[in-house]
């Protein structure tokens, strides 16, 4: 067997072991029948080891014989020769990719291990893994992509499967409302993701990365475009990373996403998910390079970011979210490194604050716990002092900085105000308006949908 | 002119036909729902034959073998070609699919025999090419929703108004078309008009209204039949893009595209279930019209990628909650159901062909949307904008009604809601071909684009092979003559 076909193995390895898991948890539920605990949680687990292994013996490799980039072929998936488009599957093997994929299989596992007891019994026990394999898939597939399509396909499985959890507990309408507005940020980041791909497509006849930033393996790679076009798609992509990475002005569904049962949210809101935009902004970074305006926007959207994050972070009352926050801080600050073309820092900060985030999340539930232990153990309560800003902010400023930080920057708030409440009226409007039309030509004023109420018309009630 | 092997045209149109007569003779409702089960699956049978054997062929058109109509009328009056022959097994199985999934609480309200009339009319409009045949037969479709409507005393004012425009305006404008007629020379007056028409068909914004009228008044399944197998767009294909010049197609792409914004938006708005699949339907249809002006190769081949996606998947939608309705009467939107925990199975189908019918990854519509945008970002980079704000919507607009049907609350049953077996099959079918279709799209991406190329062809536009060329995609050359006086 040679180099090139054992990479080839245990790549399809890689990318096929959590896709077999979606299908192994996905087919029974889809003919209705049902898969014990036992047997998804061993099923989950073989799948990860499996797949977890086999990149760290690719990493192994890869050091081994001095390999920096391994692409994976896979060939079209959909082609028109005639017209040029290809719609390529490909997957990258590269000193950004691997430690983000074995990353991303070391906390899917763990978390995984942890949610197999804690949701034992849970009513939504097999919904939970099911979405937890769609999550795993697209994030590997993200994360391994080698052209900008594929990685699109990964981005939707994660939000989709992200949206989902948050509402998990769906008997109740707060984490349905929490899903729903997600999902929403998400469509809005997926549709700029879209157009900047598509843009890319057209720009350079593919969507492949090698063909975006040129010779040269991840980070060196030069960009193939000029800089307008890079200005561009930079800042869809841009738009994209901020809403996956719920940066300003999208980060009012960080806490709404802490409603998911714990795991999810160590694993998503706090690890993985939330560093899929700072992932794609590394994975196009040669693009920063060749646009310095989209490099100082990088910048700024980070700073705003951080502190944005820091302040929320420190006034909230539930440790959830007041970690939703701080992930927020290191996420607007792993962008600044980005922006300022530091990319190996941030590949490792992202790497160790995606560590810490998912220990502090899954250690939440007994944070009360910890706390006493830690004053029992010390004799005495916890105390922190006045802060160095307490002492130079006036307190007037200090009010109102609280209050911006306690409303979380009016964000949600100002999305609401200003982009859901018009466009909702517009539309309302229009319906009236519809109604007017077949009232008069129709010659009745009544919809029959107006008498429409919750089971009037049921079943239930006939029997 | 190549010929099938069997006469499978004429089988698929005659099948339902009889099965009409048949199964309105019959008294007992549930024996007529299986006796139009097994005529449905018989007649989707002969139409998947026929595409099988079409494709066999490798020819842009033939006609059935032992062609009895042509005998009797010294013409070609069932043809088949590359864009209607997956159209047929397609509108065949939306047939099949409700007429199986229909529960026993509804058979008293649907009418097994003028739906089966109706498939007759269907696929014989998709089988024909003559223009007065085809509006003979869409002016014939509009009558059993009218029937329906009357017998279940709801008013047909709005929809009689409609439609009767809609025929008028067909009838004039193909009157006013003549024999010699090509793009490079349109008959304005006449060319508008039959684009009048087959947009008011189609339900394109501002004379949609009709549509929302009849899911309120139809029963579901009927306006589900009425509208997915979207023949406003087969008449434009048929009758308006061998004529039309390039300014009317851009200008009907531009009031689809203000549709297909306008219809997401509505839907996130509405209050009730019906109503809200209508817009989201009329939303995507309209898309599909976008593409089909565009004049592309990669923006046609896009429409017609996502003519058949959202076809099953549209389809799947509409009888996810056709079923739901018929286990909870007409679902609200203003509040939560809760359904999951009794009707799982049901929910997961409602998500899937939702998230096809917008294109997600890895279900059968996610190639055809990124072939329509990318086709129109090649053309109007504001186009491609528009198409994904519309996608977007709708998306957005989905799982909110999955969200408010099925979770949100805690619903306590008296009885079972569970998923009935003939439910079932269907839901197996259904996220087989959605899942299937999106995993594995070259087959279909390839047949559509062949269709493509020879629909463009046959306005007159020559399709550079970029394989061997450099040069821009499209080219006018000189037109070939029409056909449209058949």
């Amino acid at each position: 067997m040679t180099l090139d076909s054992t990479f080839q193995f245990l790549g399809l390895i890689v990318v096929a072991s959590p896709a077999v898991l979606l299908v192994v948890l996905g087919l029974p539920m889809l003919l209705g029948k049902a898969l014990s605990e036992s047997v998804q949680s061993n099923f989950t687990k073989a799948a990860v080891l499996t797949g977890l292994s086999a990149a760290v013996v690719i990493l192994g490799l890869m050091l081994a014989f001095d390999s920096r980039h391994v692409p994976i072929e896979f060939g079209n998936w959909v082609s028109i020769p005639q017209e040029h488009f290809h719609f390529h599957l490909k997957f990258v093997f590269d000193r950004l990719s691997v430690p983000f994929a074995i990353l991303t299989f070391v906390l899917c596992g763990t978390v995984g291990a942890f949610a197999s007891i804690y949701l034992h019994r849970e009513a939504g026990y097999r919904r939970f893994f099911l979405f937890y394999a769609m999550f795993l898939l697209g994030m590997m597939v993200s994360s391994l992509a080698g052209t900008i399509e594929t990685l699109f396909f990964g981005w939707e499985l994660v939000g989709l499967s992200s949206a989902l959890l948050i509402a998990y507990f769906h008997e109740r309408p707060g984490p349905v409302r929490n899903g729903h507005r997600v999902w929403t940020v998400y469509r809005v980041a997926d549709a700029a993701f879209l157009v900047a791909a598509l843009t890319l497509h057209h720009l350079t006849g593919a969507g492949d990365f090698d063909g975006l930033m040129g010779t040269g393996p991840w980070p060196e790679g030069v960009a193939a475009i000029d800089s307008w076009h890079a200005l561009i798609v930079g800042l869809l992509l841009l738009v994209a990373a901020a809403g996956k990475s719920g940066m300003v002005p999208f980060s009012g569904w960080l806490p709404r996403a802490m409603e998911g049962p714990t795991p999810s949210s160590a694993v998503f809101y706090g690890a993985l998910s939330v560093h899929l935009g700072t992932y794609l902004l590394l994975r196009v970074s040669p693009l920063l390079e060749a646009s310095l305006p989209l490099s100082i926007a990088v910048v700024v959207l980070g700073l705003v970011s951080a502190i944005f994050g820091t302040l929320a972070s420190r006034v909230q009352s539930d440790v959830k979210n007041a970690l939703a926050f701080a992930s927020l801080t290191q996420v607007g600050i792993i962008t600044v490194e980005i922006g300022c073309g530091l990319r190996y820092i941030a590949l490792i900060h992202m790497i160790g604050h995606a560590c810490l985030r998912t220990l502090q999340l899954l250690r939440a539930p007994s944070v009360l716990k910890d706390f006493q232990s830690l004053e029992n153990a010390i004799g005495e309560r916890l105390s922190t002092g006045p802060s160095i800003w307490q002492r130079i902010i006036p307190k007037s400023q200090r009010a109102w900085l609280y209050r911006f930080a306690l409303e979380r920057g009016y964000l949600d708030g100002f999305l609401n105000e200003y982009i859901v409440r018009p466009f909702v009226n517009v539309f309302r409007w229009c319906d009236l308006q519809e109604r007017r039309w077949t009232s008069f030509a129709g010659g009745g004023e009544k919809r029959e949908s107006d008498g429409v109420s919750v089971y009037g018309d049921s079943l239930e009630d006939v029997v | 002119m190549r010929e099938l092997h069997l006469p499978w045209m004429e089988l698929s149109v005659l099948l339902p036909l009889l099965g009409a007569i048949w199964v309105s003779l019959l008294k007992n409702r549930d024996t007529a729902r299986i006796h139009s089960t097994v005529i449905c699956a018989l007649t989707l049978l002969c139409a998947t034959g026929e595409w099988i054997d079409f494709s066999s062929l490798h020819t842009f058109e033939a006609h059935d073998h032992w062609d009895m109509l042509t005998k009797v009328f010294h013409k070609d009056v069932f043809v088949i070609d590359e864009l209607s022959a997956p159209l047929l097994p397609l509108g065949a199985m939306l047939y099949l699919m409700t007429v199986m999934t229909t529960l026993k609480t509804k058979v008293n309200r649907f009418s097994f025999g003028w739906t089966l009339f109706s498939e007759a009319i269907l696929l014989a409009t998709l089988s024909c090419r003559g223009p007065w045949l085809i509006i003979a037969l869409m002016s014939l479709a509009t009558v059993p929703p009218w029937i329906e409507m009357r017998s279940r005393n709801q008013s047909t004012r709005f929809y009689s108004l409609h439609m009767g425009a809609f025929v008028a305006l067909m009838c004039v404008g193909q009157a006013l078309v003549p024999d010699d007629v090509s793009s490079l020379n349109p008959p304005i007056i006449g060319g508008c008009l039959l684009a009048a028409g087959a947009l008011l068909r189609s339900g394109v914004a501002p004379v949609h209204c009709w549509m929302t009228d009849l899911f309120e008044k139809a029963t579901l399944g009927t306006a589900l039949l009425f509208v997915t197998p979207m023949t406003g767009a087969y008449v434009v294909m048929r009758l308006v893009l061998p004529i039309a010049p390039d300014w009317a197609l851009q200008s009907i792409a531009v009031v689809s595209l203000f549709t297909a914004v306008y219809a997401a938006g509505m839907a996130l708005v509405q209050h009730e279930a019906r109503r809200f699949f209508c817009y989201v339907f009329l939303s995507h249809s309209s898309l599909v019209l976008v593409g089909l002006e565009m004049v592309t190769p990669i923006g046609l081949t896009g429409a017609l990628c996502v003519w058949l996606s959202v076809g099953i998947s549209l389809l799947g939608f509409g009888l996810t909650l056709r079923s739901v309705e018929s286990r909870t009467g007409r679902l609200s939107l203003d509040s939560f159901h809760g359904l999951y925990e009794h009707t799982p199975i049901l929910a997961g189908l409602f998500l899937l062909t939702g998230l096809a019918s917008i294109g997600f990854p890895g279900t059968v519509g996610f190639i055809g949307t990124e072939l329509l945008v990318e086709g129109a970002i090649g053309v109007y980079p504001l186009v491609g904008l528009a198409v994904v704000l519309a996608a977007m919507l709708n998306g957005v607009a989905v799982v909110l009604a999955y969200f408010r049907v099925f979770t949100g609350t805690r619903h306590t049953a008296s009885i079972s809601l569970k998923c009935r077996k003939s439910e079932r099959v269907a839901i197996l079918v259904l996220t087989a071909l959605i899942l299937g279709g999106g995993l594995y799209p070259q087959p279909g991406v390839s047949s559509r684009y062949h269709a493509a190329v020879a629909l463009m062809d046959h306005r007159g536009v020559k399709v550079v092979d970029h394989t061997t060329q450099t040069e821009p995609s499209t080219e006018p050359s000189p037109a070939p003559p029409s056909d449209h006086s058949q």
